[in-house]
């Protein structure tokens, strides 16, 4: 009896699946708060170094540019932990809402 | 008329398993008269990594112990760590820990009775299962940012609160789930195909659980009343109620039961922590280096009791750190369970239902390095000293700079 019932529900339904990559792009839910792919703003870093000590991946390396030190970040590296951002005391890094973070070589991975 | 026995292997690559290890069945004709493991296929050397990384950086590494279960190990890791500082995490901070806990326990239990209809040829079950679990996992990500990987607990308390709109999709969210799993706890009883594959399957009596050291669903589905959070509580058990679940027939079908009404159990300790929530801060910060100590740390996880040991020796990395995860303790009483033993016979098409009865997480519990010479049958376990002895001789060339380096 209640298989009836839960087959005439997903009768009217509808389908579940969209077509994501080709259509629907803007159907895909994206919950708030989601730790995407990582952002970093180089005009409010001050260059502590936090980002890379708390880091359990590797992902961040410390450089030098003209302004003095910053991090260099190797996404393909990155758990998404957003413990960076979590003791980022100027917010320079962010975890965004893009979800999308693929590439085919390595190099184009690195966030400068 | 002469009995002849055969063994048969299973695993670690088969299709019965999800995950590698070796079971050696010997069976006279149908029924299996002695069952063997033999584990290490999925040994991470996790712990090893631990002792390279700050305990801020061994969060994310703990979580990965085990996926399904991974709030169970954080909270364990965490709550370890705390205990090195001899500081505990404010009191809403605890709330929240039993809350997610107890969110991530229902999504692995319903995880678990999908697998069971699946393994039962029950596959409308899995199904229904499968889709209210979305349920849950969506709940999950509105509160932590991921589905299934948290990351919400951390040193000295959690790292997101949860706000008032999450609040209200989480109460409409249990609503649903109850009254989805109340429908399953009257359907398991009654249908056929369920009963078949699962009364009086796998029995384990409680002397046999005490002996050998069941932990979790597996020791309480054969009537012991033992749950770490109502014998030993830790963050905020102590203060929301909730009913230990057992049952007495011991079989395979009582495991089911057990894990069903622990899921209706789960759910109601959501509620509580919803509405008796404290205000106050979520976190307290702890300098990066602990004091000279060890502390073990024991949490109910969704499998059973998970027990971590940590030995602190004033740097900012642990010393030794030591996962015991529930599968480990529960290897032993699944060998029973597939032995058939006086009028009670185990035949060979159970073998898929009983190893899922445990709840198999093997990648949690490959913790330990055993050597094996399978053509002598021999077995033995090196000490450190001795490791490096042997490699030294075999070795001819030093080993030079970073193996993983950039």
């Amino acid at each position: 009896m209640s298989l009836a019932a839960e087959l005439f529900r997903n009768l009217v339904k509808g389908r579940a699946t969209i077509l994501y990559p080709f259509k629907d792009r803007e159907k895909v839910h994206v919950p708030e708060g989601l730790r995407g792919k990582l952002a970093y703003y180089r005009e409010r870093c001050i260059g502590c170094s936090m980002c890379f000590r708390v880091c359990p991946s590797e992902t961040v390396e410390m450089i030098e540019d003209a302004r003095g030190k910053r991090p260099r970040f190797y996404l393909d590296r990155c758990t998404h932990c957003q413990q960076c951002e979590d003791v980022c005391p100027t917010k320079a890094i962010e975890l965004t809402k893009q979800f999308e973070n693929l590439g085919f070589n390595r190099k184009e991975m690195i966030l400068e | 008329m002469s009995v002849t026995t055969f063994k048969v292997p299973v695993g670690p690559q088969h299709p019965a398993l999800k995950e590698p290890e070796n079971f050696t069945f010997t069976v006279e004709g149908e029924s299996i008269v002695k069952a063997e493991v033999r584990v290490g296929y999925a040994h991470k050397g996790i712990e090893k990594l631990m002792e390279s990384k700050t305990y801020l950086q061994n969060i994310p590494l703990v979580e990965r112990i085990c996926g399904i279960c991974n709030t169970a190990h954080t909270i364990c890791y965490t709550q370890n760590v705390e205990y090195l500082y001899d500081k505990a995490p404010p009191r809403r901070a605890e709330y929240l820990r039993v809350l997610i806990e107890e969110l991530n326990r229902i999504h692995s239990h319903l995880l678990w009775l999908g697998v069971v209809g699946h393994e039962v040829g029950f596959d409308t079950l899995f199904m229904y299962v499968w889709r209210d679990r979305e349920i849950i996992l969506d709940l999950i990500e509105a509160l932590t940012g991921n589905r299934v990987s948290m990351s919400f607990t951390t040193i000295g308390g959690t790292r997101r609160d949860i706000s008032p709109q999450i609040e209200s999709k989480m109460r409409k969210g249990m609503d649903i789930l109850e009254e989805r799993t109340e429908y399953y706890k009257r359907t398991v009883p009654v249908d056929p195909t369920i009963l078949a594959r699962s009364k009086e399957v796998g029995i384990l009596t409680p002397e046999e659980a005490v002996q050998l050291c069941a932990v979790g669903p597996m020791r309480r589905a054969s009537t012991l009343r033992d749950d770490v959070r109502s014998d030993d509580p830790y963050a905020a058990h102590d203060e929301v109620p909730f009913n230990v679940i057992s049952y007495d027939t011991c079989d395979f079908y009582a495991r089911i039961m057990v894990r069903v009404d622990e899921t209706l159990e789960a759910i109601n300790q959501v509620r509580y922590c919803l509405d008796h929530m404290p205000t106050g801060p979520i976190r307290i910060r702890l300098p990066n280096t602990p004091p000279i100590a060890e502390a073990v740390s024991k949490v109910e996880a969704p499998r059973g009791e998970d027990m971590h040991y940590v030995r602190s020796n004033g740097t900012d990395k642990p010393a030794r750190y030591k996962v015991r995860a529930p599968t480990l303790a529960n290897l032993a009483p699944l060998l029973q369970t597939m032995t058939s033993r006086g009028k009670y016979e185990v035949n060979v098409a159970d073998i898929p239902v009983l190893l899922a009865g445990i709840d198999p997480c093997m990648c949690c519990m490959d913790r330990s390095v055993r050597f094996v010479e399978p053509s002598k049958g021999k077995t033995w376990v090196w000490t450190m000293e001795q490791l490096k002895k042997y490699t030294r001789k075999s070795v001819r060339r030093p080993l030079s700079g970073n193996v993983a380096g950039r």
